[in-house]
């Protein structure tokens, strides 16, 4: 057989090309012929569905909203004795009072106190209406947490600011980004996408109450999970 | 740019590589489990300061002291209050119940006014100014033909100050038509009176008996003062004193009894007389009350004897002679035995003789006035107001022919309501407060027919129930948890009580109180009328009506006059007139209602103006309601012979009226009796809790006046089944 008669044998699959051609382009293996398309495809579903989760996301989840008006409570800690026990309180019964109700307020406020405008709305729309001011809580938990002030300010003696944050030096109210999903504020899962936080008053979720359950009083009363037992909060 | 197949590929899993890296699905998920734990179907309560307050329930007549536990503002939970003396603490399932009636969707919330005809359930909201003038008009212009007599009021309540301002208000305005609904609290007035010779209210001094003969009374299944029957029961109990329970049907008070005595129905009087005959001709009587009236007691020794020998008293009754001996026996020979009557809750007046026979038996054994007998309570007497002079137009009203047909001074007879307006006694308007006769009195048709001939009706009603559909104005009551009211008694109780159920949260809907609306239109109807109303306001008649208890009752809720007890003394008389009576004859066998239909009274169902709430809808047992069918008991002896099986249609047809039922098998009832409870079959369509399930008895039921009283003397109807 001659050579030609072999080559052509060869050639015959590569019907346009010559042997020595489609040789070169095989060094790059199978995929390059699409090689380009495929990868910039993977690369674009893999770039916008992490700008997605990213940076989208987060924006789309969370809602914004205002609370009724504006309060400073670095103002407000100027003016009383006690300073967060003042307005957020122990009940004789040892329930905790929570966000303040009006008659906490109308001590004070029965009249004007200052100028500003949300002052105005506060004494105007609530005190002289009798309607407690429907204050959106950045720190509600859901139904299924069982938790008490007493057992962590009484008796572990624990500051406010740990879990809340230094609030009483803020001169405003921030945004209540509400969840548009599970309906709670943005405060729980943490200002973080990720989930990470650098203080602790950062996140509220479950999993940064065990940890701190664990780091202060070494219980690991669950074998499953090596940490607190799950009945202390879940009763 | 063409993509092809593998670039969309390769783009779907750089998209997913970038998601499973990004925050996003593992957020999510969380998310949605939260989401998923805050379902709106699961009520989560406001966290808040909780408090108790203490009041007293007055959705039945007992008057046992609630505490009331709320967070914020909002009633949680409703328990019994321990320092009251009716209940000590415990409470009923409709107490319980309270919230569900406080925070019910199908209140009424404002008054209003009927649009279109009677039935068609359409109404307008109107304003309290409004609906009072409206009212003033309507009552002015009759006055001013002369004719206030045409005016009518039906009270569920017979004391205390609503009932009282609205007696009031027509007598100044000059309408003897004052009717309160009679129960056997009625019945024991006449008891007492005719063979007393007292005036007052029949009291049971349960807690310190050891025997307790009684005659159909559901001591288990709300007689009288329901919770605090329960608690005297397990006193009884713990002492070992005995129970005996006589009655047709195995009631849950008859399978708690030591002994249940099945009975032909009806004939409870005869069987009492039959128990006198053991304990006269064996000399087991206390001499000291034959001799108080030797003559007297002569008659009725005669008339025992003649008539009550054990052996007809069984043939009549189906009690063996045996045990009928051997239970007067017993019964004398203990030693603080009472008998009590008033069948089932009480809620019907119930034959006079029969209760004479019963008291009748308490004197022989000489229990009156007696610890563990029977005691005569003064009527409630704190209500003093100013004596009300009619004017000339009033009395000439006054002294118009009142509707029942008895004078002026005679106890009211609701029961011939429905004869004599069909008769055409010339009613123009009728007023209903704490009442739903169209619903609890018997024969319903004839109610509705008497309410269909009144131009004008009025309810007081906090809810659309079966009187309020038919009315033309609705002035709807707050709830008791939103207002004050005196509760002057307790049924059977043998102390004298007063208590007073306050607010307990601020008014939720546009009601007002019936005293201040009464109080309204005293003012808008001017002088004279204006005049007998001498108080601001409802709040402030009752402070000083009450006067110096009004502090104390504040704190505490209730109060007793342990002085009270024992002032009055029955000064007893064997009368015979009372007795003479023989119902069971007109109780004749018909060959075409060859059954007895008895209703039976339970503590989880209301029967009475209070619908049942949606907690006391679920708990009723399948053989009483199912789905929308209710049962009718049956023995199963009864139910071969009619080819009847277990849970199987039938028609019920009575001379009243016709209804399909279902069929329960039940080895606790006499043969030849069916039952049915009550407090089903509420014609409510908004209610899809308690409307439309199951019959209403009172339409199958007639009414039969007693030949003495006058009052209903029913105890059922004659009936029959057929299978479907």
């Amino acid at each position: 057989m001659s050579i030609e008669e072999d080559n052509a044998k060869k050639g015959s699959t590569h019907a346009d090309e010559s042997p020595a051609e489609s040789h070169h382009k095989d060094e790059d293996g199978p995929i390059s012929q699409y090689g380009g398309p495929i990868i910039f495809y993977f690369l674009i579903g893999l770039i916008a569905s992490l700008v997605v989760g990213w940076v989208i996301f987060p924006q789309l989840l969370y809602s914004k909203k205002h609370q009724p008006f504006d309060f400073s409570h670095k103002l407000h800690m100027e003016e009383v004795d006690n300073g967060c026990e003042s307005c957020h309180f122990f009940r004789e019964d040892g329930t905790f009072s929570g966000a303040p109700k009006l008659a906490q307020c109308i001590g004070c406020h029965e009249d004007m106190q200052g100028v500003s405008e949300d002052e105005a709305e506060f004494v105007e729309e609530h005190v002289a209406k009798n309607r407690e001011v429907p204050w959106l809580i950045y720190a509600k938990q859901p139904d299924c947490v069982f938790f008490s002030h007493a057992a962590h300010v009484v008796s572990a003696k624990m500051e406010c600011a740990t879990c809340h944050g230094e609030m009483g030096e803020s001169d405003h109210l921030k945004i209540y980004e509400e969840n548009r999903i599970s309906g709670y504020s943005r405060d729980i899962w943490g200002k973080n996408i990720a989930g990470l936080k650098h203080n602790t008053w950062d996140r509220m979720k479950m999993d940064d109450c065990a940890e701190c359950h664990l780091k202060e009083t070494g219980r690991t009363s669950s074998i499953q999970t090596e940490k607190d037992g799950c009945m202390v909060c879940h009763k | 740019m063409k993509i092809d197949r593998r670039s969309f590929l390769s783009l779907g899993i750089g998209a997913a590589a970038g998601t499973m890296l990004s925050p996003l699905p593992w957020k999510i998920t969380d998310d949605l489990s939260i989401w998923s734990q805050n379902w709106p179907w699961t009520p989560v309560p406001e966290d808040g300061e909780i408090t108790y307050t203490s009041s007293i329930c007055t959705l039945c007549p007992a008057g046992c002291g609630i505490s009331v536990r709320k967070i914020g503002d909002r009633v949680v939970k409703i328990e019994g209050l321990k320092e009251s003396p009716v209940n000590s603490g415990g409470i009923c399932v409709l107490g319980l119940s309270g919230p569900q009636l406080l925070y019910s969707p199908l209140r009424i919330q404002a008054p209003l006014k009927r649009k279109g005809k009677r039935g068609e359930d359409q109404w307008e909201t109107i304003s309290w100014k409004d609906a009072v003038f409206e009212m003033a008009k309507k009552l002015g212009d009759l006055r001013s033909q002369g004719k206030p007599q045409t005016v009518a009021a039906i009270s569920g309540q017979r004391y205390g100050s609503t009932a009282g301002l609205l007696k009031r208000l027509l007598t100044a305005y000059g309408s003897p038509n004052f009717f309160h609904v009679p129960s056997m609290e009625d019945t024991y007035e006449q008891v007492l009176q005719t063979m007393g010779n007292v005036d007052g209210m029949a009291g049971f001094d349960i807690e310190h008996s050891d025997y307790v003969l009684s005659f159909g009374s559901g001591i288990l299944d709300g007689w009288g003062s329901p919770v605090r029957m329960f608690r005297a029961h397990s006193q009884l109990k713990q002492k070992n004193g005995k129970l005996i329970q006589i009655e047709a049907r195995l009631s849950n008070t008859a399978s708690k009894a030591d002994r249940w005595v099945p009975i032909n129905p009806g004939t409870e009087g005869d069987l009492a007389l039959g128990f006198a005959y053991v304990i006269i001709q064996e000399l087991l009587y206390k001499r000291e009350w034959a001799d108080k009236d030797p003559q007297g007691f002569e008659q009725f020794k005669n008339f025992v004897v003649n008539g009550f020998r054990p052996d007809s008293v069984s043939s009549i009754t189906g009690v063996d002679t045996g045990i009928i001996i051997a239970l007067a026996r017993e019964f004398a020979s203990a030693s603080r035995p009472l008998a009590i009557s008033g069948k089932g809750q009480g809620d019907v007046p119930g034959a006079l003789a029969e209760f004479a026979a019963v008291y009748a038996l308490n004197a022989l054994v000489g229990n009156l006035n007696k610890p563990g007998g029977i005691w005569a309570m003064p009527a409630p007497d704190y209500i003093q107001w100013p004596t009300l002079t009619p004017d000339d137009v009033a009395k000439a009203g006054l002294d118009q022919p009142r509707l029942d047909g008895a004078k002026g001074s005679e106890k009211p007879l609701l029961n011939r309501f429905a004869q004599k307006v069909a008769d055409g006694y010339p009613l123009e308007v009728l007023l209903i407060s704490g009442a739903n006769p169209a619903y609890t009195l018997p024969d319903t048709q004839g109610i509705k027919a008497a309410l269909d001939k009144i131009p004008f009706i009025v309810s007081f009603s906090s809810f659309m129930d079966e009187t309020a559909r038919v009315s033309d104005l609705i002035l709807p009551q707050p709830m008791y948890l939103e207002r004050y009211e005196d509760v002057p008694c307790s049924p059977g109780f043998s102390k004298t009580y007063l208590g007073l159920s306050k607010p307990v949260v601020r008014p939720l809907l546009h009601t007002r109180n019936t005293g201040d609306v009464i109080l309204d239109l005293a003012n808008a109807m001017g002088d004279p009328i204006k005049g007998a109303f001498p108080w601001e306001n409802y709040e402030a008649c009752l402070k000083q009506t009450l006067g110096s208890r009004w502090e104390a009752l504040t704190q505490k809720a209730a109060m007793v006059d342990e002085k009270a007890a024992g002032t009055l003394v029955q000064k007893f008389k064997f009368s015979l007139a009372p007795l003479q009576v023989n119902l069971s004859e007109n109780a004749k066998k018909e060959s075409d209602f060859p059954l007895k239909l008895i209703p039976f009274d339970s503590m989880r169902l209301a029967n009475d103006a209070v619908i049942s709430p949606p907690f006391m809808m679920k708990i009723v047992d399948d053989t009483i309601l199912k789905g929308k069918d209710g049962f009718v008991e049956i023995n199963p002896v009864t139910a071969k012979g009619l080819k009847l099986s277990e849970g199987k249609k039938a028609l019920l047809t009575t001379p009243k009226g016709q209804a399909t039922v279902r069929v329960h098998l039940f080895e606790g009832i006499k043969p030849g009796v069916i039952a049915m409870s009550r407090g089903l079959g509420h014609e409510t369509p908004s209610d899809r809790f308690a409307g439309g399930k199951g019959i209403n008895i009172n339409a199958l039921i007639g009414s039969m006046e007693d030949p003495v009283s006058g009052l209903d003397a029913t105890w059922g109807i004659q009936a029959k089944l057929a299978k479907i």
